[in-house]
């Protein structure tokens, strides 16, 4: 397997295009936690037409519900959540500036299409390794929604963060291209 | 009648919680170890190997395997001599569940309402299945359920006529629609019979045995084997990913039916197949 390509955020159409199916990455930077209900709410406003909490330009959104941090330590296991529950809210994201998202599972067309569009990238972390994960999240600020508990939006500051891209700006799809090389049944 | 304090089993189940929220079954470890050998995909490699790291970590800080600790599921056996002394059995284990989730750090994921979704702050309540058994014990198998896979799960009642194959064909097209969300390599638990709700409970107490462990019956043990066989044909692989190892074990429970009917559920577990039980 290929190295690690190590990227920054906030993301830029540079960085975001020199991104292919597979790499595995390894993110430094901010990254903002959101998942059903917060992109609910984020939903509404837009809908509204007010302003998003955050500004969410170049930015990455991560799927996750953390587990609540033990004392000494900055947060609890804090592994990816299902992303194609968020499909329907992701495009419009993405038309706003949002760079990239990281979830697990597959996404829907509909944000495919938006990758290639507004060149954007869907990153994987592994499922279930919320403990590993953890590892790599140096500081957690409250942004908004408290209320929500384990869905309020937080900024996370990573530090080598790893991921695969599943989706990139180009139209590659990793679940299909992989699946069919390893697949016996018709 | 041989009484149990209330204590006794909130503390119990307290434990439980957390234990098994932080220590993988070691059968279940071995699997996933094994399957890191065997998986010829390098990306599912990869994830096999943060996956063993992850449970490695985990194990050693006594922190969450994941952090969906789950909905708590509690099969509870009570003997018939058995009584309660202080309180009730229900709100026993009912305590002891939010007890563990709060004192543990564990995610509370429960929502008081399904449709007005405010998260009730403790986990609970549980989902709890009784059974009265004879004896003077109690018996308390705890695993916590995550969302992701339970999503996954269907419960279908095909037609008697569509039989073994039937049965077969639509496991295996459950795990194929579901791809890499329900976190694969999975564990799969059939309910075949009994009526709607049972083939439900069923499949979810066929998740409780252990890896490795063949249904008693030869008919159903093959079964098992073929099912097993063909998901790993469907390439999803690790976090479907890509590769040969989508499943690691396919447990199958029955149970007596009506004439017309043939129910069946597939309950799908993530590689963090997590279950403890003991014995008042």
């Amino acid at each position: 397997m290929s190295d690690y390509k190590r990227i920054k955020t906030p993301l830029t159409d540079e960085v975001v295009l020199d991104l292919r199916v597979g790499d595995r990455v390894l993110i430094t930077g901010y990254l903002y936690t959101a998942r059903d209900s917060a992109h609910k709410r984020l939903f509404e406003l837009i809908e509204k037409g007010e302003p998003l909490p955050i500004d969410i330009k170049g930015q990455i959104i991560y799927y996750v519900g953390p587990a609540p941090a033990k004392p000494g330590h900055v947060i609890g296991s804090a592994g990816p959540t299902t992303s194609y529950r968020m499909d329907k809210y992701t495009p419009k994201l993405h038309e706003l500036g949002l760079k990239g998202t990281i979830g697990k599972g597959q996404r829907g067309p509909e944000v495919r299409e938006a990758l290639k569009k507004y060149k954007a990238v869907y990153f994987v972390a592994v499922g279930g390794a919320g403990a590993l994960l953890a590892r790599s999240i140096k500081s957690v600020e409250p942004v908004a929604y408290e209320d929500l508990g384990p869905e309020s939006i937080k900024r996370l500051y990573v530090e080598e963060f790893p991921v695969i891209v599943a989706n990139d700006a180009h139209g590659g799809d990793i679940f299909e291209e992989e699946k069919k090389k390893y697949r016996i049944a018709k | 009648m041989r009484e149990i304090p209330f204590e006794d089993i909130v503390e119990a189940v307290r434990e439980m919680a957390i234990v098994s929220n932080s220590i993988l079954p070691p059968e279940m470890y071995d699997a996933l170890k094994k399957a890191y050998e065997e998986e010829e995909s390098p990306v599912g490699k990869e994830v096999l190997s943060q996956i063993l790291r992850n449970d490695e970590i985990a194990r050693e800080e006594m922190m969450p395997i994941c952090q969906d600790t789950g909905i708590a599921v509690l099969f509870v056996e009570v003997g018939e001599e058995v009584r309660v002394k202080g309180g009730s059995l229900k709100e026993a284990l009912t305590e002891g569940v939010r007890r563990g989730y709060i004192e543990g750090y564990l995610r509370k994921s429960v929502v008081k309402d399904p449709l007005r979704r405010v998260n009730t702050g403790d986990n609970t309540p549980a989902i709890i299945h009784f059974d009265i058994v004879p004896g003077d014990r109690l018996k308390i198998r705890f695993a916590p359920k995550g969302g992701g896979s339970e999503n996954m799960s269907v419960a279908r009642l095909v037609a008697p006529a569509d039989g073994r194959e039937g049965i077969i064909d639509f496991v295996v097209d459950t795990v194929d629609k579901a791809g890499g969300n329900p976190c694969p390599p999975i564990v799969i638990g059939v309910g075949i019979g009994g009526n709607f709700e049972m083939s439900a409970i069923i499949a979810k107490k066929a998740l409780l045995r252990k890896i490795g462990e063949r249904h008693p019956d030869p008919y159903y043990a093959e079964m098992e084997e073929e099912i097993l066989r063909r998901v790993n044909e469907l390439g999803i692989g690790p976090m479907g990913l890509g590769g040969r190892i989508t499943a690691l074990d396919v447990h199958i429970e029955t149970y007596p039916c009506h004439i017309a009917s043939l129910p069946v559920a597939v309950n799908i577990q993530c590689h963090a197949n997590r279950h403890v039980e003991k014995e008042l």
